[in-house]
């Protein structure tokens, strides 16, 4: 990894940043190999990792505004424990985190004020981080921020942000407060607006390296990520959890864990018995594990409960089992009638019937003659 | 033998009324379950393809890896996969129904659906019937249809006789035997279940007595589409429970009446033809072919009846004969 960037190209990191670095207490060596990770969760080849890491230590800074509205602050705070801090310093550093309610030091009707500078100064540059489901229920009046409801800073802002980036199941679908029986009429960003196009990231809490690498995915490519059905980058939410389980084996086996604690959820089978959402729920997990914790749920022993997707997470009881959705039937299972022994074919049956009607006319003619020949010999007998 | 075409027709149908007379009064009786009859139903909309079942049935009877076709082609070894349909080497098989676009789960239009294959464990098994040696019996108390590879002469008239194609024989072997689901008869013999369910996640396949695994079908189709229920898990008493919303069932469980009823229950959203069941009367064909054998040798009335019919017939003539050559007139 350390080989990636050659000494002559250092010029492309800069020689202010790499100083800055250093100042951070991260080596050159450690950054690079932050942006090759970052790289290939993006899904680009290796060789952009340069490109990632020039955008990274560009001056050109893009303004974020990131509203928390109905949610924990669990995305933000898995964002800051995500990465080594300093990196993510960095990161924070270089996206110009113009308003936060959880960062900023400002508060009040000040910071009010600065957002809305910043909003007045980039106006179609920025991007919306939303954090959190906005109540619509009588008028959205169960979330209120600085005297407004949820629902009317999205309409004040929206239409003014480049792009918009839903960070977590809340902001992405409703989360846990659009559970039934929805008291506030919780919903996500998309269905309030579509003035922008919105990025879903999915996630109870949102993996901080989804997050990470779709900014930098827009930073690096100046375009958003292919997206798929559900607002959702396909680079991160476009297989299985099921079908890249490092418990997989054991479904396929058959060994299944029956208990919390059994031999068997000792064992490390698999969890679909207890309740695991993974063959119906679309996420990297499996691949990049969640944050820096080399762990990820099912790791640790608990089944997935499906937070990335609608009607599985807060919805679906926990230790309910999963419809399987990668099992409609691939070549991997025999079909209903078994070609092996399949009947003959109407190109065999055809010889078939041509010889035995062969055989029949042949049979016919034989008796034919043999009676003509009695009859000779019995007229030849008669003659004599 | 200068018998007369009226005369044979007369003697022919002597023995045909003496036989027909006869069958009538010994019409077979439809079999019933055996006493403890006990069983599997398969419950095709539970079921998520996951292929425990057939690595449960390989553990618990000792069965070996089969070569697949991946394994043959390419020389390799140990590859996690299972052939194309029962063999000598398996004894049940998940089969997958899929039509258009293949996306809609338990839906015979665009959608799919599993199939267990196994041996259905008749209630009158056409086998049992066929076999002339009782290499294959049905177990008077639980009706498991068993094999005794001691009595068998190898004659696969039961491969022949089995409506639903499940006896298969070991052509690769020098001393083959006839393999069939016998239902872990060792292991139920030890208190446990059938392989296949104890490995079943969802409680596709149910152990449990027949009796009470019809009674769990209705209560079943009688669900409403949607209907939340707790679906039994392993056997109808294991105690584990799963609870999921019921699917549309077709209303009807096969093999409560195909041939006879068996022991091996099937539940479905999708219509079973499509499952590649086979539509079956009530009546066995064993039912049948044994009424006309037993009715035909009872007491051997018939055969003596032919036979004395021929007697006559032959005597008749040679007194025609001796009658023709003491006239010295030929006809």
């Amino acid at each position: 990894m350390a080989k990636l960037i050659k000494p002559d190209q250092e010029s492309s990191i800069g020689r202010f940043h790499s100083k800055e670095l250093e100042l951070r207490g991260v080596s050159r060596r450690d950054f690079i190999k932050f942006c090759t990770a970052i790289t290939a969760t993006m899904g680009l080849p290796f060789s952009a990792a340069a490109k990632v890491a020039d955008t990274i230590t560009s001056t050109q800074r893009t303004p974020i505004i990131w509203l928390h509205f109905q949610e924990c602050t669990g995305c933000t705070e898995t964002l800051l424990r995500a990465t080594h801090p300093t990196v993510e310093d960095l990161i924070l550093d270089m996206i110009s985190l113009d308003y936060s309610e959880t960062l900023m030091a400002g508060a009040g009707h000040q910071a009010e004020a600065a957002r809305d500078a910043s909003i007045k100064a980039n106006a179609g540059k920025f991007i919306l981080v939303v954090e959190g489901s906005i109540p619509t229920k009588n008028d959205g009046i169960y979330c209120k921020v600085g005297g407004k409801t949820a629902l009317e800073i999205v309409a004040e802002i929206a239409p003014q942000a480049a792009a918009a980036v839903a960070i977590g199941s809340c902001a992405s679908w409703g989360g846990v407060q659009s559970a039934s029986p929805n008291p506030t009429g919780a919903k996500g960003l998309h269905e309030i607006t579509d003035v922008l196009p919105i990025i879903n990231l999915p996630g109870c809490p949102a993996s901080p390296y989804n997050l990470l690498s779709t900014v930098l995915y827009y930073l690096t490519l100046k375009k958003l990520p292919d997206l798929d059905s559900k607002g959702r980058p396909n680079f991160a939410y476009g297989r299985l959890i099921h079908d890249n389980c490092e418990r997989r084996p054991h479904f396929d086996a058959g060994r299944f864990a029956n208990q919390f604690g059994d031999d068997g959820h000792r064992l490390g089978y698999c969890l679909y018995k207890l309740g695991c959402k993974g063959p119906e729920t679309y996420a990297n997990c499996p691949s990049i594990q969640f944050g820096d914790t080399n762990s990820w749920p099912v790791n640790g022993g608990h089944p997935c409960y499906g937070c990335t997707e609608k009607g599985i997470a807060f919805t679906k009881p926990q230790f309910e089992q999963a419809n399987v959705l990668s099992v409609t039937p691939p070549q991997t299972f025999p079909g209903i009638v078994d070609e092996k022994s399949g009947g003959i074919t109407p190109g065999a049956a055809a010889v078939a019937g041509a010889l035995a009607g062969a055989a029949l006319g042949a049979g016919a003619m034989m008796t034919k003659k043999m009676h003509e020949a009695d009859k000779e010999a019995n007229s030849d007998q008669a003659n004599s | 033998m200068n018998i007369e075409r009226r005369g044979f027709f007369k003697v022919l149908s002597v023995g045909a009324v003496a036989a027909g007379g006869l069958s009538t009064a010994l019409a077979r009786t439809k079999k019933s379950l055996p006493p403890n009859a006990v069983g599997i139903l398969y419950d095709a909309t539970l079921c998520i393809g996951c292929k425990a079942c057939e690595v449960g049935c390989k553990t618990f009877n000792n069965m070996p890896i089969e070569n697949t076709t991946v394994e043959n082609d390419f020389g390799v070894q140990g590859i996690w996969d299972s052939g194309q349909d029962l063999n000598s080497k398996t004894l049940n098989k998940i089969k997958a129904y899929r039509h258009g676009s293949g996306t809609q789960r338990n839906s015979a239009e665009n959608g799919y659906s599993f199939v267990k294959r196994a041996c259905m464990h008749c209630i009158d098994p056409d086998c049992v019937s066929a076999c002339p040696v009782t290499a294959l019996s049905k177990d008077p108390n639980t009706g498991i249809v068993k094999y005794d590879k001691d009595a068998c002469i190898g004659c696969r008239y039961c491969q022949i006789a089995c409506p639903y194609n499940i006896p298969k024989f070991e052509y690769d072997k020098a001393i083959p035997e006839i393999v069939k689901c016998e239902m872990c008869s060792h292991v139920l013999a030890e208190g446990g279940i059938p392989g296949c369910c104890d490995y079943c996640p969802t409680g596709a396949s149910l152990f449990g007595s027949v009796d009470e695994l019809i009674a769990e079908g209705h209560r079943r189709i009688n669900l409403k589409s949607g209907q939340e229920y707790s679906f039994p898990v392993s056997a109808l008493n294991s105690g584990e429970r799963t609870t999921r919303p019921a699917a549309t069932y077709v209303d009807y469980i096969y093999g409560e009446d195909e041939s006879g009823g068996t022991q091996y229950l099937l539940l479905s959203a999708v219509p079973f033809e499509k499952l590649g069941l086979p539509k079956l009367s009530n009546k066995t064909a064993a039912s049948t072919s044994e009424m006309l054998q037993h009715s035909v040798y009872k007491g051997l009335i018939a055969p003596i009846a032919l036979l004395g019919g021929l007697l006559f017939a032959a005597h008749k003539t040679s007194k025609q004969h001796h009658a023709v050559e003491e006239g010295g007139q030929y006809e």
